[in-house]
């Protein structure tokens, strides 16, 4: 039997011209914002597997305190709105960012940083206050997997600030080029992503936790 | 000295001088042989005055094809380590019968056969699989690296940092004694006090973070860098294959993650995971850690399926066979990837219907797997087979793999696993599938592919001994397994008391030496191919005849790859090309874009491994000091924004006139 | 595609280029804000008043809740839609999103068989639990 594509050709007589190269200058597009939602995604899975460990083990209360015990709900909704308002800051940061206001944007990120920052103290706070009373990561399974879920969110949020800061350094230095743009649209990402995580945490642990 | 303790242990840890193994007379000619090695390779670097070349051309290179050859390097440089250990072992359970005892004690076979499970699986066949994938990926799409030039060269050195990691547990400390997947509570802290899981933990937790990048890199280098006219149903098999794996890196590692984290942090912190008091619960492990284990054994075999899916039709001179069915087939195993994973661990006790569903789903993923062999072979019917090596390791690889893949079906029947379950059947499986599936497929892939990354031809002489010997000694090595697992021998054993059951274990040391010649062969075909290197070279860049996209330029090629972006109008691009008389262009070359080498990655790489083995021993100080290292220098990358540089369309034109002289000599 | 698109390799330069990301509006902001602080509002509130009689139902509840305001995250902050990066984005959040599932539920369903099998005893009150 002959080649298919042979015999395509074949029957063709004189096959037609195709062009086999591009003869001007090919440039694909950048990945940059795909990948990081690839990252994101990965990142996603990594809280899955958290949630999943919370989900199986939060109820092993091993003769310790439960759920409705330890979690003060009015601290988590000072906590929640944080996080949302930080959002929207980060938000306006972005609409600076496409006015090509380096001011502006500054601005709104330093804001978003400081509630971010907010939210990471109260967290401390009602970690500081459980392992004061005894009620740390160590005391059973319930509390290892709340502190690993609220602490690696906790961490995540760290992080950003981290990078926010970082990227204020940079914009400074370099203005609102387009590389630093792609930056704060990546950091935008990574900062809804998180606020995203949160509804999962307050949902999943905090509200559903206190529940007999 | 009343001071020093403390600070002694603040600087060092743990670590003591115990920890070196002078009193283990094996361990000690090991190392004594490992260092002189060692001394001899640097001294001829240093006497050749190569360091400077290397740091420049290959440590501090982003260039995807040089990334490829050092991730295949550390795979082979690595399977010498782990047959090391699979030989010792083979050695062990042939002699070791009632009175004798062998020559390994318990405690160093266990390290043993957990080395050799995790550096098979993650510093084998991984690095393997990702340096072929890195290697052809991007000269299959027309692209001219990859997505994140830098990224690459970085995973690649994590994953290189993971595999040192684990080489220095073997004369500093010890290695896990858990088995490769280190379930506890036999993991946890309270079972193993001592440093062999925490080496476990962090050699993979360093290299998953490597491997987890290069997943998303060569994900976004499918997606955003093929040529143009390139749509995905026009994209060669191998390329859907590797974009498959990438999704399952991407959507499994993270699970890894998490779960090792878990466990480390029951070893450090003291959480309950997965102890077994205060609530934690050591099966939730074995459930977490085998929803990353499942789908990697899909992220070593789905490459492989994509090698031969380009060796089959290239030997065959005819175009692959259901090149859709091939495609839907593979999406199907990335998807049901993750619903079988408690096959593993059918025994725990979750029950009937637990046990059922996930039965099923195992069973049906051979349906998609078997589509794929009966394409393969519809794509060798009527054609005019060439039997080169690497088809050879492909005939072979279909015999085999089907063997292996049926005793996978005996193992997806509930009833059926809980007498198998944790026998040395289960051992013969996944060697059968592993071996037969995944390295015969790299075997084939490297000698496919060699003539296009070094110029010149593989041996074929060489390569079909060393074929022959892998062969025979892979039915040597591990059908006597099928019929003790039969039997009810269990797995892990260092010590037999029926002497009856001897015999099979001879058998299976022999075959285990041939495997050793073989690997002997592949070394020779290796020396031999690069003294005869002038008799092998490949001109013409295309030594098969063969159909995709890479075989268009030169063997090797040019850094930039393509001189000119390719154009495609069909799955076998080149073939159409060659059909159409294609003619390469000689003038009007441009200027390319390209990214510039950084020592960024192996830098970084090096301060996680700094920081792994300081967690490793407990050695706070270094680990505090190495993080902020490692957070300076990551921060201090992100501003340098002069990342890549052009090269001259001169330069272009003066590669690109060499080429036409040494293809108008050779044709 | 423009004369001057983006460079390769996801490297910078000065050239502007739409890597494909929606462009945000101030609208779009501020109604994401006011749907997640009225999906924020209500379970916290319903918790927080005691809930329905059975744990279930809030349970259920506030599940649906915390839903639908990741959904208006993923659109009003997220921007995402089936456009963005010629929908590959989607694609992959939708793939996630089925792992996450599969993950959770599948463990929470396996660990339940195996808790019910093999420790019944413990089974019949969770505070009892090694």
């Amino acid at each position: 039997m002959s080649d298919t594509s042979l015999a395509m050709t074949g029957d063709a007589g004189a096959p037609e011209e195709l062009r086999f190269y591009v003869a001007e200058e090919h440039h694909p597009e950048n990945g940059t914002l795909l990948g990081f939602w690839l990252y994101l995604m990965s990142d996603c899975l990594i809280f899955a597997c958290l949630f999943a460990a919370y989900g199986v083990l939060g109820r092993s209360y091993a003769g310790g305190p439960t759920g409705a015990e330890v979690l003060e709900l009015p601290a988590v909704a000072v906590n929640t709105s944080l996080l949302l308002l930080s959002s929207i800051t980060y938000g306006f940061a972005m609409l600076e960012m496409q006015r090509n206001r380096q001011r502006g944007t500054l601005i709104w990120l330093a804001v978003t940083g400081l509630l971010g920052a907010g939210f990471i103290g109260l967290e401390l706070r009602e970690f500081a206050h459980l392992i004061a009373l005894g009620d740390g990561p160590q005391r059973s399974a319930f509390l290892s997997s709340f502190f690993t879920l609220v602490g690696t969110h906790g961490l995540h949020v760290t992080f950003g600030i981290v990078w926010l800061v970082t990227l204020m350094v940079q914009i400074r230095k370099k203005g609102l080029i387009s590389a630093n743009k792609r930056r704060l649209m990546c950091l935008s990402m990574f900062w809804h992503f998180l606020d995203v995580v949160w509804i999962g945490v307050f949902s999943f642990v905090y509200l559903m936790g206190v529940l007999p | 000295m009343s001071k020093s303790p403390d600070l002694t242990t603040l600087i060092f840890g743990r670590l003591t001088w115990d920890a070196i193994p002078l009193h283990v007379p094996i361990l000690l000619w090991t190392f004594i042989a490992v260092m002189l090695g060692a001394v001899a390779v640097l001294g001829a670097l240093t006497y050749f005055r190569l360091w400077g070349y290397l740091w420049r051309e290959w440590f501090t290179s982003i260039d995807h094809k040089k990334i490829g050859i050092m991730y295949i390097v550390l795979g082979l440089v690595m399977l010498l380590r782990g047959f090391a250990d699979a030989i010792m072992m083979r050695l062990q359970q042939a002699i070791s019968f009632g009175h004798s005892v062998g020559y390994l004690p318990p405690e160093h076979y266990d390290q043993i056969f957990t080395a050799h499970g995790v550096i098979m699986i993650l510093f084998v066949a991984m690095p393997l699989v990702t340096g072929i994938m890195n290697y052809v990926v991007p000269l299959q799409i027309g692209a001219r690296d990859v997505a994140f030039p830098f990224l690459n060269n970085f995973s690649f050195w994590m994953t290189t940092a993971g595999a040192l990691l684990v080489m220095m547990s073997l004369f500093v400390g010890e290695f896990a004694r858990t088995g490769w997947l280190a379930y506890p509570p036999l993991s946890g802290i309270a079972q193993s006090p001592d440093v062999g899981v925490d080496y476990y933990i962090w050699a993979l937790q360093i290299a998953g973070v490597g491997t987890l990048l290069s997943g998303i890199n060569l994900l976004v280098t499918i997606v955003k860098m093929r040529a143009p006219g390139m749509r995905l149903m026009k994209m060669p098999m191998f390329v859907w294959t590797a974009l498959c794996t990438n999704v399952l890196i991407v959507a499994a590692f993270p699970v890894l993650t998490a779960v090792l984290a878990l466990l480390a942090l029951d070893r450090y912190v003291g959480t309950n995971f997965f102890t077994t008091v205060l609530g934690g619960n050591a099966m939730m492990y074995v459930n977490l850690i085998w929803i990353w284990g499942h789908p990697e054994v899909y992220i070593l075999i789905l490459p492989a399926f994509g090698i031969f899916s380009e060796v089959v039709p290239t030997f065959s001179r005819k175009r692959l066979f259901g090149y859709a069915s091939m495609v839907y087939a593979s999406v199907v195993i990335t998807v049901l990837a993750y619903l079988v994973w408690l096959h593993h661990f059918f025994t725990m006790g979750s029950g009937a219907s637990v046990n059922s569903f996930f039965g099923i789903t195992t069973m049906i993923i051979s349906i998609p797997t078997g589509a794929k062999l009966f394409n393969w072979l519809f794509t060798m019917y009527r054609g005019r087979i060439t039997f080169e090596v690497p088809m050879l390791w492909t005939i072979a690889f279909m015999v085999t793999f089907t063997l292996g893949g049926m005793t996978g079906v005996m193992l997806a029947v509930p009833p059926a696993d809980f007498a198998l379950h944790n026998s040395l059947f289960l051992v013969a499986h996944f060697h059968n599938v592993i071996i037969g599936g995944v390295l015969f497929g790299l075997f084939a892939g490297i000698n496919f592919w060699f003539p296009k990354a070094f110029g010149f031809r593989l041996d074929p002489f060489w390569g079909k001994c060393s074929f022959w010997f892998w062969v025979t000694g892979f039915y040597f090595a591990f059908m006597p397994l099928y019929v003790l697992g039969m039997m009810g021998v269990t797995r892990r054993l260092s010590h037999f008391d029926d002497p009856s059951l001897q015999i099979w274990f001879q058998i299976a040391a022999f075959g285990a030496v041939l495997i050793a010649l073989g690997i002997l062969c592949m070394l020779i075909q290796f020396y031999v191919s690069f003294r005869r290197r002038e008799a092998l070279r490949d001109h013409t860049g295309d030594p098969w005849d063969a159909r995709t996209l890479e075989w268009s330029t030169s063997s090797p090629p040019p850094v930039y790859n393509f001189a000119f972006t390719p154009q495609i109008h069909d799955t076998d691009a080149w073939w159409q090309m060659k059909q159409h008389n294609y003619r390469r262009p000689v003038d009007g070359f441009l200027a390319i874009h390209m990214p510039k080498n950084t020592g960024a990655g192996i830098i970084l790489a090096g301060i996680s491994m700094v920081f792994g083995f300081a967690m490793i021993w407990h050695m706070w100080l270094l680990v505090a000091l190495s993080f902020l290292a490692l957070l300076v220098v990551a921060i201090g990358h992100t501003f340098n924004y002069e990342r890549d540089y052009y090269i001259p369309a001169d330069e272009v034109t003066r590669v690109e006139a060499l080429r036409t002289e040494q293809l108008a000599s050779h044709v | 595609m423009s004369a001057h698109t983006d460079v390769q390799h996801g490297h910078d330069d000065e050239h502007d280029h739409d890597d494909g990301a929606s462009h945000a509006t101030l609208r779009g902001y501020l109604t994401g804000f006011v749907l997640a602080a009225i999906l924020t509002i209500i379970p916290f509130w319903l918790v927080m008043s005691g809930g329905f009689e059975k744990s279930s139902t809030t349970a259920i509840v506030v599940l649906a809740f915390a839903t639908v305001q990741i959904v208006v995250h993923v659109i009003y902050f997220l921007h995402m839609d089936t456009k963005s990066q010629g929908g590959w984005n989607m694609l992959a959040l939708i793939f996630t999103l089925v792992l996450v599932v599969i993950t959770l539920s599948g463990s929470i369903w396996i660990m339940y068989h195996l808790n019910h099998n093999m420790m019944p005893s413990m089974m019949q009150d969770p505070r009892n639990l090694p």
